[in-house]
């Protein structure tokens, strides 16, 4: 009689794969939505009155501070008992990008804010209208400026991504969930996911540092 | 021509300008002098439509400059500024600080924004200086990165804010050089500045500055040879000993 366990092997590795590229995919998804909803509301932080910032501050402040992995549960379940659940893909995406979004925003306000009047006065006093002013001396220097934090949020989102793995999401930590409890392997299969997870993450990190080194020249 | 009638600006409670009266003409180089808070730099603040003002009117070649229905950012177009801190765009060379408003703002192409960069560059001496980023360049150097800058838009006024206060002595002269330079060229200037000596070399009228008031107006050698105001004299005799 066979055994009930089965050890890894290569007729394995598409299924690692999909975990990967899922994972790969979500990070993604949240960090470009991230990116561009922080972008937004950063912006509007650097801008707002004290009044409007307190609002904001206090709704950012909940996704900051409530652990991802209880505001993905909490959503997903809220989300299947109205009785339309959503696809765990989509229910991930949404509450990561919005998890991204908090971060990015804090970290683009400040690269706003870092632009400081004088620099602002002195490219309208060239004809510069305000937006114009936002897009071509704000952003680009404000942006400079946060890279590093902006890079630290990316690399930590890739990471958060494996909480997803709680409402369903096929990505790489619940593969290797589903292959240790088919195969009893433990350890192998999670040191190898976690040497994945730094395949990852480790170009965006070298990118970051060549885009550093470029700005300091 | 910029016509300056009866201008009162304050901020909150604190009345700045009291009541300025001022003309200038093409091509003239009106200097402003006067102790820190008079209320100079303010002026210029309003000339270009940055500060709101409260009373009286700025017409600038016949365009009220705080009129609801006028453009600002058309008008500033025109009004090319320099302040006391250089404000270089960090992120840009210094080829593209100069071409960066023509190209945006006047809708240049990329080689005509760029050639008329390098015009104003090689101007004011900046000609081996194109592809440098600003910080690495010495205050005076960025100065008149900064002059160019307005320049390269091809403004019919120039304003001078306080333009040498912030450089180490020994980068006063290039900048002040490139001044008189303008002037030669026949470029319509205000100059709010401390340098008595270059105001009273250069301008065609010098306006005191007292209280937000202007104490006194007139040629340089009457305003700073023979000031026929007590101000003025205490004020001269305090920045030129």
């Amino acid at each position: 009689m066979g055994s009930f366990f089965t050890p890894l092997s290569w007729h394995d590795a598409p299924f690692i794969l999909t975990g990967i590229l899922n994972t790969i995919y979500i990070s993604t998804v949240a960090i470009i939505i991230g990116t561009i909803l922080g972008l937004m509301v950063g912006f509007l932080r650097a801008e707002s009155n004290r009044f409007t910032n307190v609002l904001m501050g206090g709704g950012l402040d909940v996704l900051r501070s409530v652990p991802l992995i209880i505001q993905l549960i909490l959503f997903s379940t809220y989300i299947g008992a109205t009785g339309h659940p959503l696809d765990p893909f989509v229910a991930g995406s949404i509450v990561l990008s919005l998890y991204t979004m908090a971060f990015m925003s804090e970290v683009f306000r400040g690269g706003f804010e870092s632009v400081q009047q004088p620099m602002q006065v002195a490219a309208r006093s060239l004809g510069l209208t305000y937006w114009q002013t936002v897009r071509y001396i704000r952003l680009p220097i404000g942006m400079r400026a946060v890279f590093p934090s902006w890079l630290g949020v990316a690399l930590s989102v890739i990471k958060d991504s494996a909480l997803v793995s709680v409402i369903g999401y096929m990505e790489l930590l619940r593969t290797s969930e589903q292959l240790i409890s088919r195969t009893q392997q433990p350890l192998q299969i999670l040191i190898g996911v976690g040497f994945f997870y730094f395949l990852i993450s480790y170009p965006l990190s070298l990118y970051g540092k060549r885009v550093e080194g470029k700005m300091v020249s | 021509m910029i016509e300056i009638c009866d201008v009162h600006k304050s901020f909150g409670d604190l009345e700045v300008l009291k009541g300025i009266d001022l003309e200038v003409k093409k091509g003239e180089v009106v200097s402003v002098i006067g102790g820190s808070g008079s209320g100079k730099s303010t002026l210029l603040y309003c000339i270009n439509g940055i500060e709101d003002i409260q009373q009286g009117k700025i017409v600038v070649d016949e365009v009220d400059v705080h009129a609801k229905a006028t453009n600002q950012d058309r008008l500033r177009q025109k009004l090319g500024m320099v302040f006391q801190q250089w404000n270089s765009f960090p992120h840009l060379t210094v080829l593209e600080n100069a071409a960066l408003a023509p190209r945006i703002v006047l809708k240049k192409s990329k080689k005509e924004a760029t050639e008329v960069a390098r015009q104003e560059l090689t101007h004011v001496g900046l000609g081996d200086k194109f592809d440098e980023y600003p910080s690495r360049m010495s205050g005076g150097q960025q100065q008149r990165l900064a002059i160019a800058r307005a320049l390269a838009m091809k403004p019919d006024y120039m304003l001078f804010d306080e333009v040498t206060s912030a450089l180490d002595p020994e980068l006063v002269g290039e900048v002040l050089d490139t001044l008189r330079m303008l002037r030669d060229d026949g470029m319509t200037m205000i100059c709010v500045t401390h340098e008595i000596g270059f105001a009273r070399e250069v301008s065609d009228k010098v306006a005191f500055f007292h209280q937000g008031i202007i104490e006194e107006i007139g040629s340089p050698e009457q305003v700073i040879s023979n000031p026929c105001q007590e101000t003025t004299r205490k004020f001269l005799s305090k920045v030129l000993h």
